[in-house]
């Protein structure tokens, strides 16, 4: 079953009274009548409007969404799933949310940044249109500011890795809370720097807030060798981490090594396919027990992906091991977690087919 | 029973057939990888004119008591129904929009105004028939298992009666449809178990339950609401007349109007009757269409031996034979669900319905090319031959009827009339002694 929109927060005599009007239009429900006259009025799945998309850089853009109903809020930090239409399929992906969760307007924002050769990026880049209707999910994510506030806090980002930061620091200013904070931000050039105007004049207006922004065209990275330089007390600092994976995963070790690792916090959006600590397999047959295909996986392709290539249409989500919307129930054989390179597999095992390889021959109820 | 007549499958070489069904498996794939925009807002636009015109269907019937408005009414209610069962649900049902990734036009969340449940159906229908399509003794909906459809069929006194039911089955064929589903060969050989026919039973009943509520009981009730509703406002509203005033002052009584009761007891009778005729406008409908998919002149069923190993070439073949098209406008194919291209469904059952008109021509080429007939008619001529064969086949004996040659591009329409009349090839001339 395809992933649909969270079930929004309806007051419960409106829900009652549709609920009590249902006879009458079996076996659709009143929602599917109602959704002629405005789409966001579902019932049965949140879903949001595009109001505007604004340009940030060359290739980022925050687009606006209002949602059909009254947001529940977010905490600054974390994320949401959003179901775009493009060219007629479904694509659900993960934005952090870039706005500030007191929106007196009441809108929400994200601030995707191109992928050319993706399919949602350049859709949203270059043709969102005001007006168009979205799914939205239920806001989720732990990468979030603790409570109450530690002292001094570092953000460390890198290139559209800056977005759930950005929601971070607008809370903090809006709280009046940037008494002592260091925000060191990487991006290839000063033009790629998102929310770049926005960051340069909070830095101005609040004295205790340092940015650093770092043009790694001509400068370089910033390594965990340049942390003593940039931010001398970094150690003491609790530390807020998004950014690219070999950026995650140089400077998890160096917390870990040098300082205290529970004093870093970290964003990480895709799966470490193929990187990290995975170990790859040899991969092995898949056999498609509903479909009635048969594939192969070479140990890196996960199991939905070389059911599609073998021509099996197969439920599919985030592609990245978040939503559960691609599971199938594990008939025969074992799999490989793609993400950390474990092997398991017992029968009747639900398994995310996005994110698992066949260690072997296997049998998927799909 | 063996074949009383040879399909063009037995013709075809090994090698012909596979080469055919990669062809065919082309189109396929081709079409998959371009899906897009175009064909989403197709699919969504229909659902929203089938929405559409119930409201405006169930408005109308408010006022149900005034012959325009019930004959108005009336018809757009047929239209939406036949709409929401062709077009959309059974398509939506097979799985033809699943690509779109939509959590709602999906075959796994779909539910249809019908007494079928979207389980037993797409088990009988998109599983059973559209793999056995017409193979005798596994194809269930070759006769429905209560018609003789078929002379291989084996004769019984029962089907003297086939040409009464045949009409009842007609008007109430949604019923029959559902009933069909439970399956009770299954169910006599003890293949199923009680737990699921238990299942199946109570899914049949509610949806039974839920359909007639809202025809039968429900909207009627909202006419009688919205009937007595207005007659009370008016009659508080209006100021008698000149010369009601003047009837008064002769006191002579006014001609007796309707108490509100009686108004509302007739609105409820007029909106019931409404949704009664346009529920059997839509099984009308359906039956007609779906009798002409596999039952018409020109089709061949197939013995088990024939299909015995078969391949995925051979498989088409047996659609291409097994299936007629129905010849129409676009608002006819619309209507129909696009069964009027049965043979393109059946090729390629979960291809989106808009694409089956488009990829006509290309199956024709096939066909022609591979010396295949492309089965199809007038609706009339189609639907005839099918009542001919029920009146027929009703009493013992019968033959199958005269079937057309290869596909001819050339000529057309009227060299596809001299096909059906006239067998070309000495091998079904045998034949054309007809039932």
């Amino acid at each position: 079953m395809a992933e649909r929109g969270a079930r929004p927060r309806v007051p419960a005599l409106q829900r009652r009274a549709l609920g009590a009007v249902r006879a009458l239009f079996t076996p659709l429900l009143p929602d599917d009548y109602l959704e002629l006259i405005n789409p966001l009025w579902s019932t049965q799945e949140l879903r949001g409007r595009i109001e505007r998309v604004q340009p940030e850089t060359d290739d980022a853009v925050t687009v606006f969404i209002k949602p059909g109903w009254e947001w529940p809020g977010h905490e600054p930090g974390q994320y949401l799933r959003i179901g775009f239409v493009v060219d007629g399929v479904h694509h659900w992906r993960a934005y952090s949310l870039t706005s500030d969760p007191g929106r007196p307007d009441g809108l929400i924002s994200i601030t995707p940044k191109l992928v050319e050769e993706g399919v949602v990026t350049p859709w949203l880049v270059r043709q969102a249109q005001p007006g168009t209707i979205v799914r939205l999910s239920d806001v989720e994510g732990t990468f979030t500011l603790p409570d109450p506030l530690p002292d001094r806090l570092l953000f460390l980002s890198a290139g559209s890795g800056v977005t759930p930061i950005m929601s971070m620091l607008r809370d903090l200013d809006r709280r009046d809370a940037l008494g002592d904070v260091v925000h060191l931000h990487s991006a290839r050039t000063p033009g790629d720097v998102i929310f770049g105007e926005q960051l340069r004049a909070m830095a101005r207006r609040r004295p205790g807030f340092r940015l650093h922004e770092q043009m790694t065209g001509a400068d370089g990275r910033i390594g965990p060798d340049r942390l003593d330089d940039l931010c001398p007390d970094w150690r003491e600092r609790e530390a807020f981490l998004s950014g690219p994976a070999e950026m995650l995963d140089a400077m998890t070790e160096h917390w870990e090594r040098e300082a205290h690792g529970d004093r870093l916090h970290l964003e990480r959006f895709q799966p470490i396919i193929g990187q990290g600590d995975g170990e790859l397999g040899e991969g092995g047959t898949i056999r498609f027990t509903a479909s009635d295909v048969e594939a192969t996986s070479d140990g890196t392709q996960p199991i939905l992906v070389a059911g599609e290539e073998a021509g099996a249409t197969l439920p599919y989500g985030c592609r990245m091991g978040i939503c559960h919307t691609c599971v199938g129930t594990l008939c025969a054989g074992k799999i490989r977690d793609l993400r950390t390179g474990e092997v398991s597999g017992s029968v009747g095992e639900i398994v995310r087919t996005c994110v698992n390889a066949p260690e072997g021959p296997i049998e998927i109820a799909l | 029973m063996p074949s009383m007549i040879e399909s063009p499958l037995a013709r075809l070489s090994d090698q012909q057939i596979d080469e055919l069904g990669r062809e065919f498996d082309a189109i396929h794939d081709e079409v998959f990888a371009e899906l897009g925009d175009r064909d989403r807002r197709y699919i969504v636009s229909m659902i929203e004119m089938h929405r559409r015109l119930v409201v405006l269907g169930r408005v109308l019937l408010l006022g149900s008591r005034r012959r325009p408005a019930w004959l108005a009414g009336t018809a757009l209610l047929s239209m939406a129904k036949i709409l929401e069962n062709m077009e959309i649900g059974h398509n939506v049902m097979h799985g033809q929009w699943d690509w779109m990734n939509d959590p709602q036009i999906s075959s796994s969340t779909w539910d249809w105004d019908s007494a079928s449940t979207a389980e037993a159906w797409k088990h009988s229908h998109n599983y059973i028939h559209h793999t056995y399509t017409n193979i005798r003794g596994k194809d269930r909906d070759l006769g429905y298992e209560i018609m003789r459809i078929d002379p291989h069929q084996k004769w019984h006194p029962i089907y003297l009666l086939q040409p009464v039911y045949n009409l009842v089955l007609a008007a109430f064929f949604e019923w029959g449809v559902a009933t069909h589903d439970l399956d009770f060969e299954a169910i006599r050989k003890g293949e199923k178990s009680k737990e699921q026919l238990r299942r199946e039973v109570k899914g049949m009943l509610r949806k039974g339950r839920e359909q007639i509520v809202k025809d039968y009981l429900a909207w009627p009730l909202i006419s009688a609401l919205a009937s007595s509703a207005v007659h009370a406002g008016l009659a508080a509203a209006r100021r008698p007349s000149l010369r009601e005033r003047a009837a008064r002052r002769l006191r002579r009584r006014p001609e007796p109007s309707p108490t509100v009761l009686e108004l509302a007891i007739e609105s409820f009778r007029s909106t019931l009757a409404a949704d009664f005729t346009a529920n059997v406008i839509r099984n009308v409908w359906a039956y007609a269409i779906i009798f002409c998919g596999h039952f018409p002149d020109q089709t061949y069923t197939f013995s088990q031996d024939e299909c015995k190993d078969e391949s995925r070439g051979g498989f088409y073949v047996r659609q291409l034979l097994g299936a007629a098209n129905i010849d129409g406008s676009p608002l006819f194919h619309v209507a129909s669900g696009n069964l009027g291209y049965q043979v393109e469904h059946h090729l390629y059952p979960d291809m989106p319905s808009t694409r089956y008109a488009e990829i006509a021509p290309r199956v024709k080429a096939i066909c022609e090319r591979y010396e295949l007939p492309y089965n199809t008619g007038p609706f009339l001529r189609q639907l005839g031959g099918v009542q001919r064969t029920i009146l027929r086949l009703a009493l013992p004996g019968g033959t199958p009827r005269p079937k057309p040659g290869p596909f001819r591009a050339e000529g057309d329409r009227e060299g596809d009339a001299a096909q059906a009349a006239m067998p070309t090839s000495a091998r079904t001339s045998s034949s054309a002694t007809a039932a």
